[in-house]
């Protein structure tokens, strides 16, 4: 299907809406009689609430409800426990908690959730929320992971002693102390994972409705997996069946793991809602975003390599402490279960000894953020080679090549229990070098020199893991012969729309104008499991596939008889039913039609055509690809100036080259970001957010970037049936390391070999400072 | 009650002379085309027209909007340069999830409406306010390059 099938950079079908204002999020819902809420967050990172007192507050003008922690509990509300644990896989049972939808007795971070005014305006909830009195007892807090983690510290949760949730462990300790005793190299880091914030230029925001006569419920939200929100909301917190609630997620602003799962709100629109007989909707500011929003990444972590004197690896070695934050809420596991499972990478590690303390701080709760624990392994793995390379005086692209598992290996089971696929890591990162010119780097290092500034350059390679979970995909036919793509999956931003509807157009043969796409919505989905971690090409594309391939089954009864020839007889090609070896035909188009007759069952015993199809990413599949940067710094003031960057990835099956580029780009800023700028920050004493509003925390612009090179060299995935591997975390996973290392090179002629992210001018301007201070 | 100018019509509208234009136009006029980010001027998302210039309607009361020529993501179709930059937008698949979309395009769009041949330095002296947290940059300074052109060529 030449044009508009699979591999054809069709132009998005839903863009139209979104350049004339016409899209449709939440905060562009309004309802008749609608209320407005405002939420009561605490200001303190932990805090014993004595009282609270909201009699001012319910006799403020315009004030419908005020909601406490007690009022929740005397509802029977219940709270939010994690969307799993470790313990799901075997791992250890470890601690979990529950969060309530509003607090009542003790605050455990800054944004913990107090109180909920609902009020006719929303300056009238905001001058009644000023009105509730509460008081607190504040406490000492802890919002470093490695205080938190370090003996004697105070407990968060008291049962859960030493702050540690849970221990994950991989490997075989007593052959990696062997193997690092018997090394000719050793080459050791520590590193720290920055503290960062999805920051969607969406602020979470949600609408609660309640019909009293049907004593159900709708909410809109913005969520990247509306099914995930009804069942943790029905199960845990209203306990009440699911179907008693509608959950209706439409345009939604950037998602990027932020969204996956409810957050506290969700919950209290529906009860104020019921409360006060109105709908009642809530949007977050933009301070309240940076409070009460899950953060992610905060992980630090010591890693060793042991290599033999050829630059082969021999062993690994990692500890992490990985913080969780106050609660195990939403999928905060995920990430410190995937930053410890990643890290050998696409590199053939003789054996490995890792492990990771997941551990609780009096901050908000930790979730899944781009990459989700991929950036975490991806920087330890990139950072140790390059320090190997430079111990052992090997280029670092050949140390790279020299361990990288080879086609032949696949399948490839690492110690970490992943088994990989395909894939051509040494050819993939060759590829890249190539295109970024590896070897024209040094006539541009003395342009650079002889400008004043230090050039330096890395190249790294990843891979990752795409897909999780099962999911379930729909095709249905209208009476017109026009299709619905039904899907489990949830696009905000991923162009779905458009590569669901180029599949069905090469399976089925069906004009891109005649496919509708339908999502967000329980009542129209009958099931899914929205986006996040790479997932929907995999299990959505796979799902359709198989809807597609069970429509042709039962659309063949149908064309055999208006062809009235023998279902045997019949091939299905370009849109339609042959006869073979005739040239008698009929388009599903009109079979679709003919399915629905008024008279009479059509030939198959149904009214209508649908069918749906199920995958599940078992095994999931892994993205890999290679990253080359070169970084010009100016050793005056710090700044730092990315000069080129080139990826070549290796995604399988490319649906749509341009909807792919673009999620390449989204991830390199956002990994670009971690790298050079964004960092949330808590004052290590008063545990307060230094970090609350786009003043402060600084978001990769427009001016951050240089034209990115992404090209594609594509393995196809060999456990699915279409090849295909995920896009949405890539450029997010080998960008820190790509940056760090580019900037280190650098930086090494200095002194330096090591910096933090975010490597900001000051930071890096003072770390050349101190070093021309020690030669001095 | 303040009288304003949004694209071309005269509206009356109820809200006390400090609200912003953003919550005047989304919330008394129905026009959620333009769109909440920071509300400190910070993100772009919220950006408008005043007489042609882009401001962020998020932090620009309405009292100072009186007497002026308020342009909105709903009219944009409606000018040469906003319907080029919509065009090229599609041609170059700038959007991801949307929502600072329209604000790109109204600091597009009046960049472009004063100079028809920008620099990489000027369009990211322009575009800089704007933010994306998709990652829509390359595609943004592409498609504006391209719509840049586009005006040109029927010049
Ligand atoms: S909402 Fe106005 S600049 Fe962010
Ligand atoms: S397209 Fe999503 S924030 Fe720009």
């Amino acid at each position: 299907m030449a044009g508009f099938g699979i591999g054809q950079p069709v132009i998005r079908l839903e863009d139209a809406r979104f350049l004339t204002g016409q899209g449709r999020y939440v905060g562009d819902v309004d309802l008749a009689r609608q209320a407005h809420a405002v939420v009561l967050y605490s200001p303190h990172p932990h805090a014993l609430i004595r009282s609270i007192d909201t009699r001012a507050a319910r006799e403020a003008p315009g004030v419908l409800a005020v909601l406490t922690g007690a009022d929740a509990e005397a509802a029977g509300l219940g709270g939010f426990p994690p969307l799993f644990m470790p313990a799901v896989r075997g791992q250890a049972v470890g601690f979990r908690t529950l969060r309530p939808v509003l607090v009542a007795d003790r605050v455990r971070c800054i944004g913990d959730r107090v109180a909920l005014v609902v009020a006719e305006s929303l300056a009238e909830a905001r001058d009644a929320l000023e009105r509730i009195v509460v008081d607190y007892q504040p406490l000492p807090a802890l919002v470093d992971i490695e205080t938190a983690a370090a003996p004697g510290a105070e407990a968060i949760w008291p049962e859960c002693h030493g702050n540690v949730a849970f221990e994950l462990r991989h490997g075989d300790p007593a052959a990696t102390a062997t193997a690092f005793e018997r090394a000719d190299h050793v080459v050791s880091v520590r590193l720290r994972n920055n503290r960062l914030i999805a920051a969607s230029i969406e602020p979470r925001c949600a609408l609660g409705v309640y019909d009293t006569g049907a004593d159900a419920w709708t909410l809109y939200t913005a969520s990247q997996n509306p099914h995930g929100v009804r069942t943790m909301i029905c199960d845990a917190v209203l306990r009440v069946p699911q179907s008693r609630l509608r959950v209706i997620a439409p345009d939604v602003g950037g998602g990027f793991g932020l969204k996956t799962n409810p957050y506290p709100e969700d919950a209290l629109v529906l009860w104020a809602a019921k409360v006060c007989g109105r709908p009642v909707k809530w949007v977050a500011s933009r301070s309240e975003s940076f409070l009460a929003d899950n953060h992610a990444r905060d992980q630090v972590v010591e890693g060793a390599l042991a290599l033999d004197a050829t630059g082969r690896i021999v062993a690994l070695r990692a500890q992490a402490l990985h913080a969780l934050g106050s609660y195990t809420f939403s999928a905060g596991v995920a990430p410190i279960e995937t930053a410890l499972k990643l890290i050998p990478g696409f590199y053939d590690i003789g054996t490995l000894d890792v492990s990771t303390r997941a551990v609780f701080t009096h901050t908000s709760p930790m979730s899944s953020y781009r990459g989700a624990g991929r950036p975490e392994a991806t920087f330890l793995m990139e950072r140790l080679l390059d320090e190997a390379a430079v111990q052992l005086g090997i280029d670092r692209l050949e140390i790279r090549v020299r361990n990288a598992i080879a086609p032949a290996s696949m399948p490839y089971a690492t110690p970490t229990g992943m088994v990989y696929d395909s894939g051509d890591f040494a050819g993939l990162m060759s590829a890249c070098a190539r295109a970024a010119d590896w070897s024209g780097f040094e006539a541009r290092c003395a342009a650079s020199a002889r400008a004043g500034r230090l050039r330096g350059r890395s190249i790294v390679g990843y891979i990752e893991q795409g897909g999780r979970f099962n999911d379930r995909m729909e095709l249905r036919f209208d009476p017109a012969g026009g299709v619905s793509v039904v899907a489990g999956t949830h696009s905000h931003g991923q162009g779905h729309a458009t590569t669901y509807a180029q599949m069905v157009h090469e399976w089925l043969g069906l004009p891109l104008e005649q496919i509708r796409f339908v999502q967000g919505d329980t009542d129209q989905v009958p099931f899914g499991r929205g986006s996040f971690a790479a997932r929907a090409s995999l299990v959505g594309g796979c799902a359709l596939r198989l809807a597609a391939d069970a429509i042709i089954e039962r659309a063949r009864p149908m064309a055999a008889s208006i062809l009235e020839s023998a279902e045997a007889d019949l091939t299905f090609a370009q849109g339609g039913f042959q006869v073979a070896g005739t040239d008698r035909s009929v388009s599903l188009t009109e079979v679709a039609r003919a399915a629905f007759r008024p008279s009479g069952l059509p030939v198959g015993g149904a009214v209508g055509l649908e069918a749906s199809g199920s995958w599940a990413a078992e095994p999931p599949n892994y993205p890999n690809g290679a990253h080359v940067c070169e970084i010009e710094v100016d050793p005056e003031t710090g700044e730092v100036s990315i000069d080129r960057y080139t990826v070549v990835d290796d995604i399988g099956t490319v649906v749509n080259p341009m909807i792919c580029i673009g999620q390449v780009h989204g991830g390199l800023a956002q990994g670009i970001g971690q790298a050079l700028l964004e960092s949330v920050i808590h004052d290590p004493d008063s545990g307060q957010l230094l970090t609350g509003s786009f003043a402060d925390y600084a978001m990769p612009r427009a001016d951050d970037f240089p034209a990115f090179e992404v090209g594609f060299r594509s393995t196809p995935c060999s456990t699915n049936p279409i090849g295909i591997k995920g896009v949405g975390e890539a450029g997010a996973v080998a960008s820190p390391p790509a940056i760090i290392n580019a900037l280190i090179d650098a930086l090494r002629s200095q002194g330096i070999h090591e910096i933090e992210m975010p490597a900001t001018p000051a930071r890096i301007w003072q770390a050349i400072a101190r070093h021309r201070g020690d030669r001095a | 009650m303040a009288t304003i100018n949004v694209n071309g019509r005269s509206m009356k509208v109820d809200a006390s002379p400090d609200t912003p234009v953003l919550w005047v136009l989304r919330d008394e006029l129905g026009m959620t085309g333009t769109k909440f980010g920071c509300g400190m001027a910070l993100c772009g998302a919220c950006t408008v027209h005043l007489d042609g210039a882009p401001v962020r309607s998020c932090s620009l009361p309405v009292s100072a909007a009186v007497g002026h020529r308020i342009t909105t993501i709903e009219a944009m179709s409606g000018t040469p340069v906003g319907k080029a930059v919509q065009t090229s937008w599609v041609a170059n698949d700038v959007p991801q999830c949307g929502y600072c979309q329209s604000g790109q395009i109204m600091s597009a769009s009046a960049l472009l409406a004063k100079n028809r041949k920008p620099s990489d330095a000027d369009i990211d002296q322009a575009m800089s306010g704007n933010i994306c947290r998709c990652g829509t940059y390359n595609q943004i300074r592409a498609a504006i390059k391209q719509a840049a052109a586009s005006l040109n060529g029927r010049a």
